[in-house]
């Protein structure tokens, strides 16, 4: 996808430029570039020394590495924002009721909206929830929905993140960093704050405690451990939540209760937010061989002596297959309009479908219903024929193990590399937060950018970085 | 707190003293083995170190000879031995990394900066002068870590596990010096070394990093039996073993005071303290220096299991 076609989010599709970003446009028009170079390695620098790493699995040699950051802020007006906080808080709503309903009545098989079929051969439905209540109605505490922007007024969901999303510690120490270099950016510009992300977690989980817990109740972070990929953001948001952070060993249940063992002795849990997959938590219910998890977790869950957030079972709703459906979904559950639309999205399960699909391969994208972080896929128009045909044979055998999208013009946004400042595309995951008394969203997200010209992928594990989101009160 | 990060932080603590210790073993062994054989006598120092080290037997299982570069590579650099200053430095760092958030910014920055510098100094140094600045940095490290710590900490139970591994680390250290050059200590018509012993003395005090302070405290030309005095019973010199239980007792009080319980912890180094109280040198010589060692050792693991089954485990 040539860059140029792309709609800019500074500069539209015909130069000019655009409100939110007048004052940015002005500064870059004036800084330095050896200013930008140096402010770049100060960033580098700092979060070297932070210690934010990640890693990239299959990398023997690299077990800890950084996601690039670019300092130039992406940028959205108020008018935006309030656009996409509606549509996000309407989409996880919708997400929600569905998932109660899967587990309980079935109302939306019953009526035909998700075949049956995608559900219950899904492997990711878990039928331990079928007919489990779960505390206060929700599942998806934390959710992270993926947007991307075709114009100025299409915002798409690209994929929905029900079960551990992660990223969230990146938009925080984002802008933490970006205060620290560009104090003059933030004087000219009014920011709506994101630091009081990890506050309104905390009073999410507490508010989502089972009833039988104290007036103030415990929570921790569940963390597979230091080898996770995504081990500093749990040490990070643990420590910003003022919980502690647990690996299975540090939790036992006894008599249907979790306890956690402390120098003092076991200490009850009533909260866990849980950073470790569904197949890992409890090895009595699931994966027999995870060490990972805590024995007896599901007994106590089901029990309703523990929430786990997000709940159990929540992959039936972000899981590839049935994102198509969901469009249909909030119409079904709340009568209402999406505000935020899906990217056409053929099902290759579907006959005609699958005809379009291989008569088109060369401009689409391709993805694995199962697959995540970019692996997998096909981009019809940056693909070899002989990638196209060894796909053509993947979908013929197995259509139902594959969508299709058309390839999206991704807005870009002005990046800083090697040759200077150039467009590169992104995407955005805003943090959708839904507790017992209401839904809470920080103005903000994660911006991810591909840095590689002309490249759409910007999963940080195939090269891509990240941006800080700047959401303008007014 | 978790028992797991109670026992991070312990063990962080415990590996950053022991890299410390170690390259104060290297300096003053370094010095002792370059000089004339006239003024220290027919020793290998080398191989002394190790057994200072504790880890003769895991080195000559590996080596067929104690040396210069040899012993360096095994205490310094070794990737196969596990108490090496590298490996030390990398499991102080992985423990820091698995209790992040019981750390202070400062502490994780002086473990993570040491670890990502610790690359740096490659496999081994090229020459001498780079052997030193490498041991002078370690002990940077160490002082960094422990300032950092001391400074900035709250002074909560996560503060008081990590005072408590490092001064169980201290003592053993301590202990183990003079473990190995206790002959060296026994008063004067005991032994047989003579003047040649003053290198040796030296030696002892400056890997424990006590030789000014010996004079401070004592205003005397170096006798071995003060020396002893210095590191067993001497509660200002903060490496003696007096000093380090004193500490040992303090930090598990505020524990047991905080958590409202006491437990063989407390007590076993409420034992061992008041040992130490009512002990006199000349008694200590008169029953035997050696004998008193090791059992000051074996009390010590036993504090070290004390406090794992009572907190950490």
């Amino acid at each position: 996808m040539p860059v140029g076609l792309a709609f800019d989010e500074m500069k539209g599709t015909d130069g000019q430029v655009r409100a939110p970003y007048s004052e940015l446009a002005n500064w870059l028009g004036d800084v330095k570039a050896d200013v930008l170079d140096y402010r770049r390695r100060e960033a580098e620098l700092l979060f070297r020394r932070i210690g934010i790493t990640f890693a990239v699995y299959g990398e023997a040699d690299s077990t800890e590495r950084l996601i690039p950051f670019d300092v130039i802020p992406r940028i959205l007006g108020a008018k935006e924002w309030d656009l996409l906080r509606r549509g996000l808080e309407q989409r996880v709503r919708a997400i929600n009721e569905y998932l109660r309903d899967v587990y309980t009545r079935r109302e939306v098989l019953r009526a035909g909206i998700v075949p049956d079929d995608l559900v219950f051969q899904n492997p990711v439905f878990r039928p331990e929830m079928n007919g489990q209540k779960v505390p206060h109605n929700i599942y998806v505490h934390i959710a992270g929905i993926d947007i991307v922007r075709v114009d100025p007024e299409t915002f798409y969901v690209l994929e929905d993140n029900a079960r551990t999303p992660s990223g969230v510690s990146y938009m925080l120490e984002n802008r933490e960093i970006m205060m620290r270099l560009f104090p003059e950016l933030f004087a000219r510009h009014r920011v709506a704050p994101v630091e009081n992300y990890p506050d309104e977690l905390l009073a999410t989980l507490k508010s989502v405690a089972p009833d039988s817990a104290s007036g103030d109740p415990t929570v921790v972070l569940l963390t597979p451990g230091v080898y996770n990929s995504a081990y500093y953001e749990h040490s990070f948001l643990a420590d910003k939540l003022g919980v502690e952070l647990v690996e299975g060993r540090d939790l036992f249940v006894k008599s249907g209760l979790v306890y956690m063992r402390t120098t003092q002795g076991p200490k009850r849990v009533d909260v866990i937010y849980r950073r470790v997959d569904d197949d890992f938590l409890d090895p009595l219910s699931f994966r027999a061989d995870s060490a990972l998890g805590v024995a007896g977790l599901m007994s106590a869950y089901q029990a309703g002596n523990v929430t786990l957030a997000n709940a159990v079972g929540t992959g039936i709703a972000d899981d590839k297959a049935i994102y198509s459906y969901m469009p249909d979904i909030v119409k079904f559950y709340l009568g209402e309009e999406p505000i935020l639309k899906n990217v056409p999205t053929w099902r290759c399960r579907e006959p005609d479908h699958l005809a379009y699909v291989l008569d088109h391969l060369e401009e689409l994208v391709v993805k694995e219903v199962h697959g995540s972080g970019g692996y997998g896929m096909l981009i019809g128009p940056a693909a070899d024929k002989a990638q196209i045909a060894s796909f053509r044979t993947k979908l013929k055998l197995n259509p139902k193990g594959f969508i299709a999208q058309p390839t999206l013009a991704l807005s870009t946004c002005p990046t800083c590399v090697d040759a200077g400042i150039a467009p590169r595309h992104v995407d955005l995951r805003p943090f959708v937060l839904t507790g017992r008394d209401k839904i809470r969203i920080v103005p903000g997200g994660l911006t991810r950018v591909a840095l590689k010209a002309g490249s759409l992928v910007v999963n940080s594990s195939q090269g891509g970085g990240t941006k800080d989101t700047w959401v303008l009160d007014r | 707190m978790l028992s797991r990060t109670a026992d991070n932080l312990y063990w962080l603590a415990r590996y950053v003293e022991r890299a410390e210790y170690l390259a104060r073993i290297l300096e003053a062994t370094q010095r002792l083995a370059s000089m004339p054989l006239a003024y220290i006598g027919e020793t290998n120092e080398w191989e002394s170190a190790l057994s200072t080290a504790g880890c003769s037997s895991a080195f000559f299982a590996a080596h067929e000879e104690a040396n210069e570069a040899t012993v360096t590579d095994f205490l310094a650099f070794s990737t196969s031995n596990p108490s090496s200053i590298r490996n030390c430095f990398e499991v102080a760092r992985s423990n820091a990394r698995a209790v992040r958030t019981a750390l202070t910014m400062e502490m994780w920055d002086a473990i993570n900066t040491t670890w990502l510098e610790l690359k740096r100094f490659g496999n081994r140094p090229s020459s001498r002068e780079e052997l030193a600045r490498f041991l002078t940095w370690v002990q940077e490290c160490s002082l960094r870590f422990d300032g950092s710590a001391y400074r900035t900490m709250l002074r909560n139970d996560a503060y008081w596990f990590s005072r408590i591994g490092v001064y169980t680390e201290r003592a053993d250290n301590t202990a183990r010096i003079l473990d190995v050059k206790y002959h060296l200590l026994l008063p004067a018509h005991e032994h047989v070394g003579g003047p040649l012993d003053y290198y040796q003395w030296s030696g002892i005090l400056r890997s424990v990093s006590a030789l000014t302070a010996y004079h401070w405290v004592y205003r005397e030309s170096l006798k071995p039996w003060l020396i002893a005095d210095l590191l067993i019973l001497n509660d200002q010199m903060p490496r003696s073993l007096a000093s380090c239980y004193e500490n040992l007792v303090q930090n598990l009080d505020r524990i047991a005071g905080v958590y409202g319980r006491q437990g063989p912890a407390q007590r076993q180094a409420r034992s061992v303290r008041t040992r130490l109280q009512n002990s006199k040198m000349d008694e200590i010589f008169q029953s035997g220096l050696h004998e008193f060692i090791t059992s000051f050792i074996t009390d010590n693991n036993k504090l070290g299991s004390a406090i794992t089954q009572q907190y950490l485990a």
